[in-house]
């Protein structure tokens, strides 16, 4: 087989994989705007926080350590345990669930009934409260995040495509692991949706708020229950996304790349999140290999960006999202 | 009522006498967002070091020091707004610590009267006093990085690289592809393939660039990068099996940030070192002794004897020693931008000062003059060792190749001087 056309094949399956870590951010994204019409600006920013919650529980940091040292005099930084993995994510998702709490209650509550844009707004504002938080409760130094997870090539991989093709494909063992918790979160919100009483109200309050008052659904519990979800699938997004670059506060760009993938997958379909990711994967990774040298490299930005907009100009509601239909 | 008045007036005058006295030092910080944890280092130290002055020696020639503070978020924009509204306190001199601040205030700095030091960072060709008179890059700029990396590969090659493969993975801004000219001259002189590898900002997501790398398999891979993009790689370079010691990174690619999120998979990565690292240096003890101790530690204080708390403390060094040779040339404790500016001109740096400022060995010795506004191009290599957790400088000085650099300063400031009617100086 040709070498490029094996190169070809490397650099697809790498996309795949790159798609799916898209995917996950975009996903919470999905989540809150199928239950409550709101675009989430906050949501690369929730994945930051969750990480560094997640880092500093495990690590016992105590939160607010610097404030606390500096207004007191003391020199306090750590509680002195280290937390297993499991127990410290167990943690962190208690801490977004009472941040979807004090959204709901403090913000959301607040702004029932006022125009998307408003809503929009509120979320701008909560990204920048919660980057301040999360600065003041454990600090803006890089963290290593150390659940665990595999990471490097796999060996396998390597060694059965070398003795297929002469040549050993790189995969890394990371990206393998947030394929099938991917795989696994779609499955565990599908089934959530489709067979649980709650998942079925969320549902209803989706497909239109003012009927699924009507039938005694509480918005409130609604919406904390879909921020409590969208604050798991951060966490998700936090520790896959910070497994590669330590837990720093760039984390939060990472919602520059789930953009591009909910334009071309649409804002209300979570099948549409993992499709539309894999095609921006796929797509920005082959063009970079195929295209990128004779341009000067550094495509994969805006190439993401222009092929959603291509798919806008035909489907405006992305590929799986509800057409919109306005009476006027 | 004059009296009252009076009173309220020498109350005012009071009150303002003792700001403008004080020698100030601007600090451009970046404390909060995707950069801060390379920004809050640096500030740091830069602001204990005048602290330590202050406390220790009781200001600079009798005068006190005062840091002025203004945060950026690394954002050109906010570095302009930052530079207007700081520039009216007798601001001395400024490190914005930022290629993309330092492009916009060049103009600004020089209209204004106010000399700007840009160490191992910002307009390369600014190392031309004729040209740039208030503009300053001493002790070495990004072209001498480019250079000292290639003799530090000459170094371990046995003085041939012909035939060698060397690949540049830079961030795809103006300060990653200030390297490629330089190292595109010396690969024709050293007869090196040299490819070209740009990462977008941030650089969270880099697989593309080293798939390309495994395939093509560079001897070499040298590393022009910043923030996130650094920890990315150096973790991905783990992944593929790159040999990191042979992955050298430039001066803003090396500091603790950027290795430990990698683990034991960072060790033997090299980078290139502007001064010496670790807190062994007899400065560290009177920083805990007039700065730690006495509460007065800027930030949170746990950044002391990092790299880039190293550079800070650096950067003041030489921002204090320049302010001194000022008062010396003026006769005058109470200088203003233009004195410093002579001053920052006139610099010497010699073994007897670094010893004097408990930083014996730290940095190169060298002179600046009108001429060369740059200084001696010197850096080292250090390399990481992940066990320890610790930085190993691991060759002596390294001198840029200056035959090279020296006509590509020339080059690109002479146009500059064209393109903005600038009148050469130091003639």
């Amino acid at each position: 087989m040709p070498d490029q056309l094996l190169f070809a094949m490397e650099v697809t399956l790498n996309g795949l994989m790159a798609g799916v870590l898209y995917a996950l951010v975009a996903l919470g994204f999905v989540l809150i705007f199928k239950a409550s019409g709101i675009f989430n600006y906050a949501q690369g920013v929730m994945a930051l926080f969750a990480a560094l919650t997640l880092v500093g529980l495990q690590e016992g940091q105590i939160p607010f350590a610097h404030l606390i040292n500096a207004i007191l005099g003391t020199d306090l930084h750590h509680f002195g345990w280290h937390l297993t993995a499991i127990v410290a994510i167990v943690l962190t998702i208690g801490v977004m669930v009472l941040l979807a709490i004090l959204v709901e209650r403090i913000v959301l509550r607040h702004l029932v009934n006022q125009e998307p844009i408003i809503l929009f707004m509120a979320t701008i504002g909560l990204a920048y409260f919660l980057e301040g938080l999360g600065d003041l409760m454990w600090g803006s130094d890089i963290k290593k995040l150390d659940v665990g997870l595999p990471q490097g090539i796999s060996e396998t991989i390597d060694t059965a495509t070398f003795n297929w093709f002469g040549y050993g494909f790189f995969i890394d063992k990371l990206d393998i692991f947030a394929t099938v918790i991917a795989a696994l979160l779609v499955i565990g919100l599908t089934l959530f949706s489709q067979y649980s009483k709650q998942g079925r109200a969320l549902r209803a309050v989706a497909d239109d708020h003012q009927a699924a008052l009507s039938v005694g659904i509480s918005l409130r519990f609604i919406w904390v229950l879909v921020w409590s979800i969208a604050g798991f699938v951060a966490l998700v997004a936090g520790i896959m996304w910070g497994a590669k670059s330590g837990v720093q506060f760039s984390l939060s760009l990472i919602a520059l790349k789930a953009l591009p993938v909910l334009m071309l997958g649409g804002f209300t379909s979570i099948p549409g999140a993992i499709v539309g990711g894999l095609i921006i994967g796929v797509g920005e990774k082959l063009f970079e290999f195929a295209i990128g040298p004779m341009v000067g490299g550094a495509t994969e930005n805006w190439f993401a960006y222009v092929l959603a907009l291509l798919f806008l100009v035909f489907r405006p509601q992305g590929l799986f999202g509800e057409k919109i239909i306005e009476r006027v | 009522m004059k009296l009252k008045l009076a009173t309220l007036a020498l109350t005012g005058l009071m009150a303002a006498a003792p700001a403008m006295a004080d020698l100030v030092f601007p600090s451009l910080s970046y404390r909060t967002g995707p950069y801060a944890a390379g920004g809050i280092p640096f500030a740091d130290g830069y602001a204990d070091y005048f602290t330590l002055l202050n406390e220790r020696d009781g200001g600079i020639g009798g005068v006190m020091t005062k840091v002025i503070e203004c945060e950026t978020g690394y954002n050109t924009e906010k570095g302009v707004e930052c530079y207007e509204a700081t520039k009216g306190e007798g601001s001395l001199v400024y490190q914005p610590l930022s290629t993309g601040i330092t492009y916009q205030l060049i103009p600004k700095v020089t209209a204004d009267g106010i000399p700007l030091h840009t160490m191992g960072y910002g307009r390369t060709s600014a190392a031309n006093g004729k040209v740039f008179s208030h503009v300053f890059n001493y002790p070495a700029n990004y072209w001498d990085g480019a250079s000292i990396a290639v003799n530090h590969l000459l170094d371990i090659n046995g003085g041939d690289l012909s035939g060698k493969k060397i690949a540049l993975v830079y961030h795809n801004s103006a300060y990653g592809k200030e390297p490629i000219r330089t190292l595109e001259e010396l690969s024709a002189k050293h007869g090196y393939e040299l490819t070209t590898i740009a990462v977008d900002h941030p650089g969270q997501e880099q697989k593309s660039q080293w798939l390309q790398i495994r395939r093509e398999r560079p001897d070499y891979v040298l590393m022009w990068g910043w923030g996130v993009m650094n920890q990315v790689a150096i973790q991905e370079a783990a992944n593929i099996r790159f040999p990191m010691e042979n992955f050298i990174g430039v001066w803003w690619s090396g500091s603790e940030n950027d290795v430990l999120p990698a683990g034991d998979g960072a060790n033997g990565y090299k980078s290139l070192a502007l001064h010496g690292t670790g807190s062994d240096y007899p400065i560290y003890a009177d920083i805990q002794k007039y700065v730690v101790d006495a509460g007065k530690a800027a930030g949170a204080g746990d950044q002391i004897g990092t790299v880039l708390y190293s550079r800070g403390l650096y950067a003041a060094m030489l921002a204090a020693e320049a302010a001194k040779k000022a008062q010396e040339i003026h006769g005058t404790a109470d200088i203003t931008p233009a004195m410093m500016r002579d001053g920052m001109e006139a610099l010497e740096i010699t073994a007897e000062i670094l010893e004097a400022n408990g930083l014996p060995g730290f940095g190169p010795e060298f002179k600046v003059s009108c001429e060369n506004h740059g200084g001696p191009g010197l850096g080292m290599v250090q390399q990481w060792d992940a066990s320890a957790k610790k930085w190993n400088i691991i060759t002596d000085m390294i001198q840029s190749d200056k035959s090279v650099i020296d006509a590509l300063v020339k080059e690109d400031s002479e146009a500059f001087a064209a393109e903005n009617n600038i009148e050469m100086r130091c003639n």
